[in-house]
């Protein structure tokens, strides 16, 4: 038996073993470690306005805050964002937006086209900040209180179900806490 | 009482496939001619059963039998029927039970379709076949039971989800199914060559009509998915790599690098464990696909409701298939001898150059699925891979292959001068230069550099296609006699060939010339985009059998004249309570209006998202030549005429024995 017949056969069994470590991983259910830390320090210009700054201080001027992280070619988001654009309208809770890895006038297009649910979006173009936050997937939302402690973080798309299970208790408890 | 009955007629087809896949086997390696036999019954009565399942399953849609679990979760006694039949397809359990009643019927078309092969190829290929039955009937029995009850049985079902509830998606899994399935016939025509030893280009040809049949349902089903996408979601894209259309795009291009290198088999008798190697990818690709989008592993807009276990049970099948062959594969193909040689410049060198790139691309695009997957397994973190990925590495590939596409047809077998090929293809070169330029500045008025490349590449295709066709006929007594004398298959080839070039127009002009706009209209306001008037005639109400719906009617005019009316509806679908949105398409050859209507913006606006997409048709346009071509192809004469060969053999022999 020549060697070199083998290698599809080596390669498939990697990719198998790969599969068999992916089914013990939920991608959907990730623990942060971020979570009860402080936000990571932040500082980027405003998607629309490139002289306004967005930092990490800007988070913690509310009771309790929202902060999505999104992009323009992320297909998930467009799932997400009818709800996010509810909660803006019933004003339930402040939303802030990263825009993570996009561009410019396609993230401004986006929003123009589909309504703007942020009070301001941060412009990370290089996903640096991204990174800090440890994000792996778009679209992620972190709950923050006004220490700048992050509480919560939902992977993939903001659900209905995700938010008055889990989310709205826990603005509501925050809410409490700091009466 | 029924659907026991369905449970039941399925758990015998898996075990008829059980024996399917042993008897005719071991008849062959034995060779026992009543085993031998025992294959095509067996695949007849293993499809009868399946069609009776199916049948009983989708009666219980019909009727509303809500008792049955699925039928409750996936239907509504609102639901139309032409839905509620769809929707037997509509979730995990009754699209499983689909691919297995249609790969017993694949197996079935082979028992019938096969009378000139050599009795125990056939058993080999219908046992495999067999075998891969039983992979799946056991799952949609112990993981995925269609069939389970619900006690007590609730009042209504909880409806079919909105977004299938669609033309594009009654017919798009099952295309995409036949397609999948078909590829199994390619394998296992692999494995039973690989077993019987007989790696040769008989076997190639026999391979042949069922890929390229495989492939075009293949074809067919990722274009009408790219075209329901492009309607319905309203966001007047048509592909997303996302993880599933990727699922369905893998086997595509591993399954068109097969057709293309059967052909060097065949012809040339080279290339044979390679084509062996794609024809196991290709199958593995589609049960990869399955297992991806099944076991929940990666996050994607349309994964179905994934289950653990499910998982597990796909990944075991697809280590023991692709497990198995490759073993198979790494214990035969040693054996296969490669005969002819080639020169560098030679219509081998081009097909490999098309396998080469082809199967690159798959390996890029595989890469771009997994790598998330990867990373996470690694512990390195989680990352998303999207469309800036894919279309960074994926166009550069296509590039030179369709450049090659042009030269490949045109050249010939073993060896070809660079003189001879020169002076034909100088003036594809010369127009598509000229042309590339020309023809988007007259159409646009403005001019990209990848707009140029698309063009130039497209029209250098079309150019060489037609001065192939033409270097061929005109030897002949007279033109027409010429092309009249080209096989059928020659015809499909070129077809397809010209929808490659079709689609590329229709991806280049669409993507860099479409106008867009948002904006707020009230009843009355008035926009010019692309030369058209649209008019905001105002909203309605309206409503379907389970659904409400707001409609923004949008007048259209050119110059003063009426061009269309337009209907996009924001729907409300009362049971799930989805809102979905119904685009409005003025659908032309080579323009498509198309208006999306938004939120209410309050004082009687709405956010209106209004589009102008010039040659978006002529990406399915394009897949759909290839499609034709396909048919073309499978229908040429030859594969006609071993059929009538072999009954002429017969009706000898059977002289023969009658005189002696």
């Amino acid at each position: 038996m020549k060697v070199r017949f083998l290698i599809p056969l080596v390669l498939f069994l990697l990719l198998i073993g790969l599969f068999v470590a992916g089914l013990k991983l939920d991608p959907s259910v990730v623990p942060s470690p971020l979570i009860d830390k402080p936000v990571p320090q932040f500082s980027l210009p405003e998607l629309h306005d490139q002289e306004k700054i967005v930092d990490s201080a800007e988070l913690t001027k509310h009771q309790v805050s929202l902060f999505n992280i999104w992009a323009s070619w992320c297909v998930a988001c467009r799932q997400e964002h009818p709800f996010l654009m509810e909660l803006a309208r019933a004003g339930e809770v402040p939303i802030y937006g990263l825009n993570y890895k996009d561009k410019r006038p396609d993230a401004i297009g986006w929003l123009k086209r589909l309504g703007n649910p942020y009070i301001a979006s941060a412009f990370d173009e290089k996903g640096r900040v991204g990174l800090d936050w440890g994000v792996y997937g778009v679209p992620e939302t972190f709950v923050v209180d006004s220490k700048g402690i992050i509480r919560y973080k939902q992977i993939g798309p903001l659900t209905k179900q995700a938010w008055q299970e889990t989310i709205l208790p826990l603005i509501d408890k925050i809410r409490a806490e700091e009466g | 009482m029924l659907p026991e009955l369905g449970n039941f007629a399925l758990i015998l087809a898996m075990t008829i496939a059980l024996a399917q896949g042993i008897v005719p086997l071991v008849g062959a390696a034995r060779g026992i001619p009543g085993w031998v036999a025992f294959a095509r019954p067996a695949a007849w009565v293993q499809f009868l059963l399946l069609i009776i399942s199916f049948s009983i399953l989708t009666y219980a849609f019909v009727v509303n039998d809500f008792s049955v679990a699925y039928v409750a979760n996936h239907s509504n006694s609102a639901l139309p029927l032409m839905y509620r039949i769809s929707a037997v397809w509509g979730g995990h359990e009754g699209s499983l039970l689909l691919w297995v009643m249609l790969m017993a019927g694949w197996s079935t078309a082979v028992g019938l379709f096969s009378k000139r092969l050599p009795p125990e190829m056939v058993a080999r290929v219908l046992a495999v076949m067999g075998l891969l039955g039983v992979g799946f009937a056991s799952f949609v029995v112990f993981t995925s039971n269609p069939f389970d009850r619900y006690f007590p049985a609730p009042m209504d079902g909880r409806d079919l989800n909105p977004m299938l509830q669609d033309f594009g998606l009654i017919v798009h899994p099952p295309m995409l199914y036949m397609g999948y399935v078909g590829f199994s016939v390619a394998f296992a025509f692999a494995i039973a060559a690989l077993l019987g030893g007989r790696l040769d280009a008989a076997w190639a040809r026999w391979s042949r009509p069922w890929t390229i049949v495989a492939w075009l349902f293949l074809t067919l089903g990722i274009s009408l998915g790219s075209w329901w996408a492009y309607y319905e979601l309203g966001w007047g894209g048509w592909w997303f790599w996302d993880p599933v259309e990727n699922a369905s795009f893998l086997p595509w291009l591993v399954g068109t690098a097969l057709m293309h290198s059967l052909a060097v088999s065949e012809k040339r008798s080279t290339f044979k464990g390679w084509t062996v190697l794609l024809a196991i990818f290709a199958f593995s690709l589609c049960l990869l696909g399955t297992f991806l989008v099944r076991s929940g592993v990666l996050t994607s807009v349309h994964a179905f409701a994934s289950d653990p276990t499910r998982g597990v049970y796909v990944l075991l099948l697809l280590g023991i298939v692709v497990g198995v062959s490759l073993v198979i594969y790494a214990w035969r193909a040693p054996q296969v001898k490669s005969a002819g040689n080639f020169a560098l410049l030679s219509r081998e060198t081009f097909l490999l150059g098309n396998n080469v790139l082809l199967v690159v691309a798959t390996a890029t695009i595989l890469i771009g699925t997994i790598y998330p997957l990867i990373l996470d397994a690694l512990d390195l973190g989680k990352i998303s891979v999207g469309p800036p990925y894919f279309n960074a590495v994926f166009v550069p590939l296509m590039i030179p292959l369709v450049i090659a596409l042009g030269i490949g047809p045109l050249s010939r077998w073993k060896q070809d001068s660079f003189e001879r090929l020169g002076k034909i293809l100088r003036f594809a070169l010369l127009i598509s230069l000229i042309l590339g330029v020309l023809w988007p500045w007259m159409l646009f008025g403005q001019l990209d550099f990848m707009v140029i490349v698309g063009a130039t590449i497209s029209i250098w295709l079309v150019c060489s296609i037609l001065l192939d066709l033409f270097y061929r006929s005109r030897h002949k007594a007279s033109l027409w006699k010429g092309l009249t004398s080209q096989s059928l298959s020659y015809y499909g080839m070129s077809m397809a060939h010209l929808g490659v070039a079709v689609t590329v127009i229709g991806i280049t002009f669409s993507s860099y010339y479409s106008l867009e706009k948002d904006l707020r209209m009230a009843p009355g306001d008035q926009l010019e985009l692309g030369g058209y008037l649209f008019h905001f005639d105002g909203v309605r109400d309206n409503h379907g059998p389970n659904y409400t719906a707001t409609e923004g009617v949008v007048t259209v005019t050119k110059n003063g004249e009426p061009v269309a009316t337009l209907y996009s509806q924001k729907r409300n679908y009362t049971v799930q309570q989805m809102p979905m949105t119904e685009a409005g398409i003025d659908p032309g050859l080579f323009r498509d209006l198309y208006i999306a209507m938004g939120e209410p913006l309050g004082d009687d606006g709405w956010a209106m998202r209004i589009y102008y997409k010039p040659f978006i048709r002529w990406i399915w346009l394009g897949s759909l030549f290839m499609v034709f071509g396909g048919i073309l192809a499978a229908s040429d004469r030859r594969y006609r005429l071993m059929e009538k060969r072999k009954a002429g053999l017969n009706t000898d022999a059977k002289l023969a024995v009658q005189e002696s």
